[in-house]
């Protein structure tokens, strides 16, 4: 136990602070939130993530904006395991034919408001898989999407502005 | 080292014939004796690695079934010719397990059909897909979309009194990949679990025949995002093979320098992973910062987070300099003095302990009996590294220790790793000690028609393996991927019966399987 304490100590807070910028990069489509609304999620925005049927390269940087880091939680955002507690979707993708049922149950599952966050570029437009017969490509084929966040994967950086887009 | 070979071309005679441009060596026998083959490689000690087919509509010809075998260093590949009108091999699931999902997807995907296989459902493709939908055939028009049809996958029952089913997924409750298990239980201990996979099925191995050979490295490297650099690699030196194109001396100790990086960066996350599976956050914490390090030291010295394009054809696209090289043992001492007194932690935990020892057992004669590969096969016993076996340089000169353990059980598969972070961090050191000047590119040959190519490469999850075919206008014929999870999914399936349910997850991160690498 002392020896954990010690490491703790020694860590200390490694946080970053991060930028928070208007990255013109990452598209904004029809979030017309109430300033009260946007207020409340600030302190506390809970999030499902959707793996659509990405490489799995988006999820690690989804858990390191998780991680202590980048801290996601210091601005409230924080993972939640069931779609009904979320507020937020944040899906990577591009959608697969084997998983489109799967996000739509999920997407239906989350109460309204909801906001929905296409992470990398698989989840802005398909990426590099395209359309083809297992592949539907991007995001909002399946489901509407209001914020898209490009890159290959994006960096936590990245995928830490375009939650921002919500609390702007 | 051909004893593979020998056994095949003794037993075989006339029967056999022996392509003699081929790497590995390739063998093809008739149709109706391609099981007999398994079963004389079994008898010589042979894991199978791969089994696939290949359409050869477009030559003229009709399909063909491949299956690769290794035996310590030797990989050799047993090829079948079948008809165009009646495509069917004997199913290779009596002599090898691992033949059962492999055969599954050949059959689903291709439309050849294993005869005798035991189980006819579809693999990857799901049932609610055109049964006669085969998209790896040249026929198969990539962009066609797919009807969604009524079908019900015949999940395996369990009945009795107090038997319960638990259906897990796709969606988990974590961040994690999509995948269905489905638990039967009685009280609190598993006595089955049945996975479903497919569902991140992207089509990665028909995309591969609409690209360039100079393209398809994008794609290669993002079959499994977290492993990269090993697919990318793979790839890279599968078609170097095939083209006799020299690699120079500095790109591949450069490329070897990126696989270790990546190495550590994985295991270093996944011991804190699973950690946290037993509620000991403190871990989690402590190896998401580490791994962060070099995660950002990545972006900063090679312009990328995890080195995805950064391994081309024929060579790399970054050097390293004085500097980058003083940057990067920096980093190593920290990472080597922190990981250390974390490790001391783990090991003095007696609640922990209690949690990973004696969970999710595989035992080395299954893990042999499946074939197993990478961290997993060596947790349970076998001593497989590519990287050991197959060196290529620099790992022929630097000396690797690549750690066995028995025990088989979560606190195994933790520790294979904790030995490889150890003997990464060594052999960087080594690395940037002692890299030779050269260029770190040289100009990749184009493939001739009617080649194929072959790489296996020790990614951080284990052997990767990449079979290329060139067709007949010098195009991408078929891209055949083997990630380590293709095989070592089963595992897993085999290691949770007997463990109680909350150890599932326990179990499942320290396989820490790629779904994507699998689904394809
Ligand atoms: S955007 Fe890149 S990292 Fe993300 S899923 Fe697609 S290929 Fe993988």
């Amino acid at each position: 136990m002392i020896r954990i304490l010690r490491q703790i100590l020694r860590t200390g807070i490694v946080t970053c602070k991060c930028p928070q910028i208007d990255d013109p990069n990452i598209r904004v489509t029809g979030i017309n939130l109430e300033n009260s609304v946007k207020k409340r999620f600030r302190r506390s925005l809970s999030v499902r993530e959707v793996d659509s049927g990405s490489c799995n390269g988006c999820e690690l940087e989804i858990h390191a904006i998780n991680n202590p880091v980048y801290d996601c939680e210091k601005l409230g955002i924080h993972f939640t395991a069931s779609p009904r507690f979320a507020d937020v979707l944040l899906v990577t993708g591009p959608v697969t034919k084997n998983m489109e049922i799967a996000l739509k149950r999920t997407y239906d599952a989350v109460p309204s408001p909801k906001i929905v966050i296409a992470v990398g570029d698989c989840g802005c437009n398909g990426g590099i898989f395209g359309e083809s017969y297992a592949s539907l490509g991007g995001i909002d084929k399946v489901i509407p999407v209001n914020i898209y966040i490009p890159g290959c994967p994006p960096t936590p950086t990245d995928i830490l502005n375009g939650f921002y887009k919500i609390f702007l | 080292m051909n004893g593979l070979a020998n056994a095949l071309m003794a037993s075989f005679g006339k029967d056999v014939v022996a392509d003699e441009n081929a790497t590995p060596a390739t063998f093809t026998v008739p149709a109706e004796r391609f099981a007999d083959a398994a079963n004389i490689l079994r008898e010589s000690y042979a894991f199978l690695c791969a089994e696939w087919a290949a359409d050869d509509t477009n030559s003229g010809r009709g399909y063909s079934v491949y299956a690769c075998y290794r035996a310590g260093s030797e990989y050799l590949i047993v090829r079948a010719e079948l008809s165009r009108d009646n495509p069917e091999f004997p199913s290779l699931v009596k002599h090898f397990v691992p033949a059962y999902r492999f055969e599954r997807q050949i059959r689903s995907l291709m439309g050849v059909i294993p005869s005798g296989h035991p189980d006819s459902r579809p693999w990857i493709k799901f049932e609610d897909w055109p049964e006669d939908a085969w998209p790896l055939r040249k026929s198969f028009d990539a962009a066609t979309k797919m009807p969604r049809l009524d079908g019900q996958y015949a999940w395996l029952r369990a009945e009795g009194e107090g038997v319960y089913e638990i259906p897990v997924g796709p969606v988990h409750a974590g961040i994690i990949e999509p995948g269905h298990f489905r638990f039967q239980a009685v009280g609190e201990t598993i006595i089955n679990l049945e996975e479903r996979l497919g569902y991140v099925h992207k089509g990665i191995e028909k995309r591969f025949e609409s690209m360039t050979w100079e393209t398809a490295v994008k794609l290669a490297g993002r079959v499994s995002g977290d492993t990269t650099v090993a697919h990318s690699m793979a790839y890279c030196m599968a078609l170097e093979s095939m083209t006799h194109s020299d690699v120079p001396v500095r790109a591949k100790w450069l490329r070897a320098l990126f696989l270790e990086r990546e190495r550590i960066a994985n295991h270093i996350g996944d011991i804190g992973a699973i950690c946290n599976d037993a509620a000991f956050a403190f871990m989690i914490y402590q190896c998401s910062r580490l791994k962060e390090v070099m995660i950002a030291n990545n972006l900063k010295l090679f312009g990328h987070r995890f080195m995805m394009d950064r391994v081309i054809p024929g060579g790399v696209t970054v050097d390293i300099d004085a500097a980058a090289k003083q940057e990067i043992l920096t980093e190593l001492d920290y990472l080597s003095e922190q990981f250390d007194v974390i490790v001391r932690i783990y090991e003095e935990s007696s609640s922990l302990e209690d949690r990973v020892r004696n969970t999710g057992i595989l035992t080395s004669e299954l893990a042999r009996e499946l074939c197993t590969v990478g961290i997993v096969a060596r947790a349970s016993g076998l001593n497989v590294d590519c990287r050991v076996h197959n060196p290529f340089p620099p790992y022929d000169s630097i000396g690797i220790v690549s750690p066995v353990l028995t025990a088989g059980d979560v606190h195994a598969r933790v520790w294979v790793r904790v030995e490889e972070i150890r003997d990464s961090i060594r052999l960087i050191r080594r690395i940037l000690g002692q890299i030779p000047h050269s260029p770190i590119a040289a100009r990749c040959n184009t493939p001739l028609p009617e080649t194929t190519g072959f790489a296996a490469v020790e990614g951080w999850r284990g052997e990767i393996i990449y079979w290329l075919a060139c067709g007949q206008k010098g195009e991408i014929n078929r891209c055949m991927v083997r990630d380590p999870s293709s095989v070592n999914w089963l595992a897993l399936e085999q290691a949770i019966k007997g463990n109680i349910v909350p150890d599932f997850p326990l179990c499942n991160k320290s396989f820490n399987q790629s779904y994507s690498g699998h689904d394809l």
